[in-house]
């Protein structure tokens, strides 16, 4: 027997490969969706992963550093390393600005690190690490940086000295790693108006300026322009130590919250990006709803532009399952030249994309079994009007 | 008269029920054997088309006897328990307007039937063929319907209607949309086949230029047929 829908297909090709053109272009769209909410989750597991820490100590009653802001002193690293279990102990502070290469800028979040300590860029793509204490950068390509270009961060001039690659917070933008004490410096700094300012309040002010106790001023007004604080300390535990007992140690003992690597992983993934996942959820079921209807609109027309046919088919012996197949087949046709439109279309368009869009296999197989039962479900209607051709309309009276 | 290619007797047909009931056949007798092309001529609303459907096996009678070659198809109600396979092997349709699937090519057009019975589509093609050649449109076969005239387009569909070879064809007025030359032609053809496949044959039809190659013509009026030899005597 010869396939009905197949020959359909082929006669009227154009109509078909424009439609399934568009249907695909919807489903690359669904399926980029898709993409984007996995680069999320990606972008949050590298940010973990990329820290090398077991353990992030932030302030108490904080979910810091990267869903609320937190703010340590830098000297309790020094405590945490006494404690048992604690192989490495590094301060690290995060924040996201603007940061300018000539006239133009590039939003990045800044990472102050210690060399050598955990939070350091784990490999380079080109360059070096920072070896001077001051005024190097190492940058993630994606900013677009070039190795010995010059960026500013707040007042002063870095040197790009090295490119890292998949460095990226949990919003996907790029990192920019400096020394710590020049991002403590940039995270906290005052503008030279506010610093004159203020040492002008604490000169004025009589318990601060005694004469009888020389050196206080210059003492108080030396601990105002500076600043001592962070953001976290990253842990690396000890190798057979547990994360879980160390980390409740440190919130016993030290009163601050630590979280491990799986309670860091749950604040990214169900807290961070939750709403923006359920907003991309949204636009999933939309553009599914949407697919389900052009499919059975388009199969719907087409059937209804066939009636005749399917009368004189049904009045010399067609089977209506033969008649329903037919339908079903094309709708089946229409879902496949869309999904191999859209599964390219996505590959393609994925890498323009600012933010990291992943497609991952297991999504392009559920794409696939969730189009051909959208396109299944669609074809109904049309089946439904072909069943119910009277083969009587065939014949003219 | 070489036996029944099909035999019709005191056939009705009434369309609702009470006041509103419509008896659109009152008395339908009609014979016509095996080789033989008769006309079914009848004025709009004489009940031409559902005597037609009736025959078709679309839609069923309310009384009377039909018959097929030697078996009663319908005498209070459908013998044939299939009636889509009865439509697809013994009886064949030519239509108006021929109807041709417009995404099959030709021979597949014809072979299509064949194929819906079971044959395997190699000898469904070869049968397609010897009738497209029989009806001298085999040099089309690779065409689509939409790239053949009006007249190559009715021949092919009568290659169609007698692809499995039915006891009876029912031609819904086959002539309509074709000049004298064709009509002429397509009947000549019919009769032609009718002979050449002991095929009954029966033509409804409004054309003028046809009626007189009918050698024998069925009137249909208010639902009753009346038979007219072929020089017009009310039988």
């Amino acid at each position: 027997m010869i396939s009905l829908a197949g020959r359909d297909i082929l006669h009227s090709w154009s109509k078909f490969v424009l439609t399934g053109i568009g249907l695909g272009l919807l489903i690359g769209v669904t399926l980029t969706m898709a993409g984007v909410y996995r680069g999320m989750v990606e972008d949050a597991k590298a940010l973990l992963n990329n820290s090398g820490a077991d353990i992030w100590v932030v302030q108490q009653d904080t979910q810091g550093p990267y869903a609320e802001s937190s703010s340590l002193r830098d000297d309790v690293y020094r405590a945490l390393l006494a404690q048992p279990g604690v192989s490495r102990a590094a301060n690290v502070t995060y924040l996201t600005m603007q940061v300018r290469l000539g006239n133009a800028d590039v939003r990045a979040m800044v990472v102050g690190f210690e060399p050598g300590q955990p939070g350091e860029p784990g490999y380079l793509v080109a360059g070096r690490q920072i070896t001077r204490s001051h005024y190097e950068a190492v940058a993630d390509v994606k900013t677009g940086f070039q190795l010995d270009d010059t960026i500013r961060i707040r007042r002063h001039d870095y040197r790009v000295v090295g490119l890292t690659r998949r460095m990226v917070s949990s919003g996907g933008d790029p990192m920019v790693f400096i020394p710590l004490k020049d991002a403590q410096e940039a995270q906290f700094l005052k503008d030279n108006d506010a610093i004159l300012n203020e040492r002008a309040r604490t000169t004025a002010n009589p318990n601060l300026n005694r004469p009888g106790v020389p050196g206080l001023l210059d003492a108080i007004l030396a601990s105002q322009n500076a600043n001592h604080n962070v953001n976290a300390v990253l842990v690396q535990i000890a190798p057979n130590a547990d994360p879980d007992h160390v980390a409740s140690e440190i919130r016993r003992w030290k009163h601050l919250q630590a979280f491990t690597r799986a309670q860091m992983e749950e604040i990214l993934v169900s807290k961070l990006i939750a709403t923006s996942a359920k907003q991309i959820g949204m636009f999933l079921v939309i553009l599914a709803i949407v697919s389900a209807a052009i499919v059975a609109f388009i199969i719907y027309t087409m059937t209804l532009g066939k009636i005749r046919e399917i009368a004189v088919l049904k009045l010399i012996g067609t089977r209506n399952r033969t008649i329903a197949g037919m339908i079903l087949q094309q709708a089946m046709g229409l879902g496949l030249i869309g999904f191999m439109v859209g599964k390219t279309a996505a590959t393609v368009w994925a890498p323009f994309f600012p933010k990291f869009v992943l497609l991952e296999p297991g999504d392009a197989v559920r794409g696939f079994i969730v189009v051909m039962a959208i396109c299944a479900l669609a074809s109904t209607l049309a089946i439904r009007v072909a069943l119910r051709v009277d083969p009587a309309t065939a014949i003219g009276g | 008269m070489k036996g029944f290619g099909i035999h019709i007797e005191g056939l009705r047909k009434r369309y609702g029920e009470g006041d509103t009931a419509v008896d659109a056949l009152k008395d339908v007798n009609m014979t016509v054997a095996p080789g033989e092309v008769v006309g079914l001529i009848g004025p709009s609303g004489s009940g031409k088309s559902t005597l037609l459907k009736c025959l078709g096996a679309v839609i069923e009678p309310t009384a009377g006897r039909m018959t097929l070659g030697a078996e009663v198809i319908f005498e209070d109600g459908w013998k044939i328990p299939d009636l889509r396979a009865l439509r697809r092997d013994r009886i064949g349709f030519v239509f108006q307007a021929p109807y041709l699937i417009p995404f099959l090519d030709v021979t597949d057009n014809v072979a299509l039937l064949p194929m819906l019975a079971g044959k395997p589509n190699g000898e469904a093609r070869k049968r397609a063929n010897e009738l497209l050649e029989a009806l001298d449109v085999g040099h089309r076969a690779k065409a689509n319907p939409s790239q053949l005239s009006g007249g190559e387009q009715q021949r092919v569909a009568i290659a169609r209607a007698l692809a499995n070879q039915p006891p009876v064809i029912l031609a819904d007025e086959p002539t309509a949309p074709l000049d004298s030359e064709r009509a002429l032609s397509v009947i000549r053809i019919l009769n032609q086949m009718a002979q050449q496949y002991n095929t009954a044959i029966i033509v409804v039809t409004h054309d003028e230029k046809i009626i007189p190659t009918f050698k024998r013509i069925y009137h249909i009026r208010d639902g009753r047929t009346f038979e007219e030899d072929g020089e017009g005597k009310i039988l």
